[in-house]
């Protein structure tokens, strides 16, 4: 056996380390609650770790690491059936401590408007518009096509819109959405 | 399309969108602050502890391989 197939890459820890906090992130917006989110995370790193010789250092492992968080969470989620989710979870309690530029209000009415979206919504504007992956790292990552990750994405703006009603003006963004993949269609 | 043409849909398209924006970008900004009041979060011991144990794991393993 040569040694590049027994030893661990040095920067493979140091990169899972690095990548916890935005992994820790994506779980909670998957599960809804801290609790659930932290085990998902520790069950991925153990997943990582053996499967650490399939991944090629130097592409991108926030990526793969986010795709084996996703199929283990969809996987136990098979598993178990559908639980009730904690939409009342500790990411609230959390806000209390990081409130950040908004108030602490405005946000748990946010989270639980993100709640309410459908999971394929909610991970694609979650992938989108907080973790920074590009539409193609993300069609990647949930295993579908680029244009499905749009729609959805498009599709969460708008739900998520009617849900907050942000001044009234859902009629606005679905023009915008519309607006905004034809001109992304043009730039891409 | 000439240049002008699609330079002057581009600016109605702008304007037609300015309200739309704004909404687009209070969810995004929110979303953002959300995922961002995670990520700025310590690092629980949990996880410095277990990939403190696969690295232990993993050197001893590797250490008996080569005995």
């Amino acid at each position: 056996m040569s040694a590049a197939e027994q030893d661990l890459d040095p920067g493979f820890k140091k990169e899972l380390l690095g990548s916890l906090p935005s992994l820790r992130a994506f779980a909670y917006s998957l599960t809804g609650a801290s609790d659930k989110a932290d085990d998902l995370v520790q069950d991925t790193v153990l997943k990582a770790w053996a499967k650490n010789k399939s991944f090629q250092m130097g592409t991108n492992m926030k990526a793969w690491l986010f795709t084996i968080l996703r199929n283990e969470f969809y996987s136990q989620m098979r598993k178990k059936g559908r639980e009730v989710q904690d939409t009342e979870g500790t990411f609230t309690d959390s806000l209390a401590v990081h409130p950040g530029q908004d108030s602490a209000l405005d946000m748990q009415d946010f989270k639980k408007a993100l709640d309410q979206l459908p999971e394929d919504q909610r991970e694609a504007i979650v992938l989108i518009g907080a973790s920074g992956f590009s539409y193609e790292e993300a069609a990647e990552i949930c295993d579908c096509a680029v244009g499905t990750i749009k729609s959805r994405v498009s599709r969460a703006r708008i739900r998520l819109t009617e849900i907050l009603d942000v001044k009234g003006a859902s009629d606005y963004v679905m023009d915008a959405n519309a607006a905004s993949i034809g001109s992304r269609a043009y730039s891409r | 399309m000439t240049h002008s043409q699609s330079k002057k849909l581009g600016q109605e398209r702008a304007n037609s969108n300015n309200a739309a924006s704004e909404v687009t970008n209070q969810i995004s900004n929110k979303l953002q602050a959300l995922y961002k009041s995670v990520e700025d979060q310590t690092i629980p011991d949990r996880f410095l502890d277990l990939l403190e144990q696969l690295d232990a794991a993993e050197s001893k393993h590797s250490k008996d391989g080569h005995q």
